[in-house]
């Protein structure tokens, strides 16, 4: 490989350790940093979900079992430190989730990995309630309904952080992210990597070319657990607490929706999910309780309308930036975007009004301006710009075909 | 000349149906052999015998010396005979280069490497773009196979089968749905890729047939009626029988 394509590889993770480095002088505040976190590790989990799913072909409806027992391993050894049963710094646990993620899939993918497609995933659906109902069992393992806790401030120090303050854990988070992120990126290019693809693709195919599909997801599996682990352990370190709800079908259904809104197609796609989902999760969830009601619509419209998640949105502009053809698309893609805007805001209201109509009575805000249920502007409002919406949504991808089959010059 | 490939008293059946009903037949090494039959005389299911896509209800396919009847398609690859499909069977998602690579691998004895860069392998990537010259599809290096034209996915098909370097080589159909010209090409193609290798192809198109073969066996109702020369098939009353109807040979 010759130096320049290197560095061109190299770019977007020199890219990255300098954003990681000025993030917490752009965002300081406490919430702002537990946000942060909370994406590092999220994005971890996203991307391993994504060696499953994007690039292996795995629909997995389980993926949280190995992301708990990473996150249980490390919480453990985390007493045994406080103990002083162990020499172990709390910084090098999400090792120790990786190791327990590894073998947690090294023992579960042996029998789920003989069948892909719908069998493959009804065995990790019923695995995950599994393991979630082994959870609540073994309350001298799991902790029960409390879960366990630990405290990160024990053992040797590395890099002279105590991980007390969350600014350090912020730190620690980062190296880890960054560090799993790109230990995953670079299985993408080693030969099983692709070969990865080639199952998903076509395992037939893969098998008359000496492969055998079912050892490749195997191993893909395996690793991919490594790494759902090492997120689990950073979370064990980040939140001091894990309880058995982390095994839930609910925590595996999150982890999907990140990768598969981030874009599945591509290795930076789930980053995006991720970081999307925490920041509407955390943030959202103060202006509204319909906040999960507007995740799932998200999603649905991304499955429904954009399948490449918004990574694929991001390689089209790129695509129509390579072949010059951003002028011409971009008054197209602009309509679209406003309908699309004015249908999720005319949604939004529709939504905000039903839920005070029902269930509360103090008027809602949007922009600072009150808007009550009882006086028909809201609804009027509401109704126009789901009007003005659909409008637009059917005109836009007609001037779109237009365009791409080349009658509009 | 030493068999490459022998099967022996080889019968298919599924359910009540019986496909193949005993075929003998010795493929020598270095030839090139067509099998030709009617529609439904089972020349599908001896390739899916043969590579081991299913296993024989009874009798033996012998790859030189070695037994491979009743093993998993991936090893009989590895043992050196590999196969191309009737309906296009390529990966679709990935570009033709990593479409090439991935039926490399194995034969340089990368096997499941996760430790090492694909791009870092000198050795593959050198095959790779051997199979890509052969090929005639440099220009569409980066396309991803799915995109590529009809011929172009033939070409890729072959290639992916002799990619890894087989003795023995089973093309099941290679230019069926294609026009004159690009007949010719696939051909063309055929014959250089086959280069001292030893053929089996499935072939309807009576000129690629007569044009290629050293050798051909007819295949009728699931057993071997007429096994020869050129000119010993052609001149064959069973095989003329066989044929009423259809094409002229």
């Amino acid at each position: 490989m010759s130096a320049p394509t290197f560095l061109r590889l190299l770019a977007p993770w020199l890219a990255a350790i300098v954003l990681l480095a000025l993030l917490p002088s752009i965002f300081p505040s406490r919430t702002a940093l537990s946000v942060m976190n909370a994406i590092g590790i999220q994005l971890v989990f996203a991307l391993s979900y994504n060696m499953l799913l994007g690039q292996g072909g795995m629909l997995s409806f389980g993926h949280a079992v190995y992301f708990g027992l990473g996150g249980y391993g490390a919480m453990h050894v985390m007493g045994m430190i406080e103990a002083g049963a162990v020499d172990f710094p709390v910084f090098g646990l999400p090792l120790v989730g990786f190791a327990v993620g590894l073998i947690a899939g090294a023992v579960i993918g042996w029998p789920s990995c003989r069948r892909a497609g719908v069998p493959f995933a009804m065995i990790s659906l019923g695995i995950g309630e599994l393991v979630a109902a082994a959870g609540f069992m073994f309350v001298s393992v799991f902790g029960g309904e409390e879960g366990i806790s630990g405290d990160r401030m024990v053992g040797p120090e590395v890099l002279g952080l105590s991980l007390g303050p969350i600014g350090e854990v912020y730190w620690f988070i980062a190296f880890w992210a960054f560090v799993a992120s790109l230990a995953m990126w670079a299985f993408t290019r080693t030969p099983l990597g692709r070969l990865s693809n080639a199952v998903r693709d076509n395992p037939q195919r893969a098998e008359f070319i000496g492969f055998n599909p079912q050892r490749v997801r195997y191993l893909v599996f395996i690793i991919s657990g490594g790494f759902a682990g090492l997120a689990g352990g950073m979370s064990a370190v980040n939140y001091e607490i894990l309880t058995p709800e982390t095994f839930s079908a609910l925590v595996s259904g999150a982890v999907l929706i990140m990768a598969f809104i981030g874009g599945i197609g591509t290795f930076y796609g789930p980053i995006l999910g991720a970081a999307l989902i925490v920041v509407m999760q955390s943030l959202l969830s103060d202006y509204t309780e319909a906040w999960q009601f507007y995740i799932g619509i998200l999603f649905m419209v991304i499955v429904m309308f954009a399948p490449g998640g918004l990574s694929g949105l991001v390689e089209r502009v790129r695509l129509a930036v390579r072949r010059r053809e951003l002028a011409s698309l971009a008054p197209i893609w602009g309509m679209g975007t406003a309908a699309a805007l004015a249908m999720a805001l005319g949604m939004v209201i529709l939504v905000e009004l039903v839920f005070r109509w029902r269930e509360r009575s103090e008027p809602m805000e949007l922009l600072g301006f009150p808007i009550s249920h009882q006086s028909v502007l809201g609804w009027a409002l509401a109704g126009l710009l789901l009007a003005f919406g659909t409008l637009g949504l059917r005109e836009a991808p007609r001037r779109l075909g237009r365009f791409l089959r080349g009658e509009v010059p | 000349m030493r068999a490459a490939l022998t099967l022996s008293g080889l019968t298919k059946s599924f359910g009540p149906a019986e496909i193949i009903r005993g075929v003998d037949l010795e493929i020598r090494g270095g030839e090139r052999h067509a099998v030709i039959g009617p529609n439904g005389a089972g020349k599908s299911t001896l390739f899916n015998l043969i590579s081991g896509a299913f296993a024989p209800t009874s009798g033996e396919v012998r790859l030189r010396d070695k037994t491979i009847s009743g093993l998993p398609a991936y090893e009989i690859n590895r043992l050196g005979l590999s196969r191309s499909f009737q309906v296009t069977n390529i990966f679709h998602n990935m570009s033709v280069y990593e479409n090439l690579r991935c039926a490399v691998l194995w034969s340089l004895g990368y096997r499941y490497t996760f430790w090492r860069w694909a791009s870092r392998l000198a050795d593959v990537t050198r095959r790779s773009e051997e199979m890509l010259t052969l090929l005639h599809l440099g220009h569409a290096r980066e396309t991803p196979a799915g995109l590529l034209s009809y011929a172009d996915q033939r070409a890729l098909e072959i290639g992916i089968t002799i990619a890894g370097g087989a003795e023995v080589v089973l093309l099941d159909e290679p230019t069926a749905g294609m026009s004159h010209a690009e007949t010719d090409r696939a051909v063309d193609l055929i014959r250089r890729v086959t280069e001292g290798r030893t053929l089996l192809i499935v072939e309807h198109d009576m000129g690629v047939v007569f044009g290629l073969a050293d050798r051909i066996s007819v295949l009728v109702y699931g057993e071997i009626i007429a096994s020869g020369t050129p000119e010993e098939i052609r001149g064959n009353p069973k095989v003329r029988e066989a044929y009423l109807g259809e094409e002229a040979l």
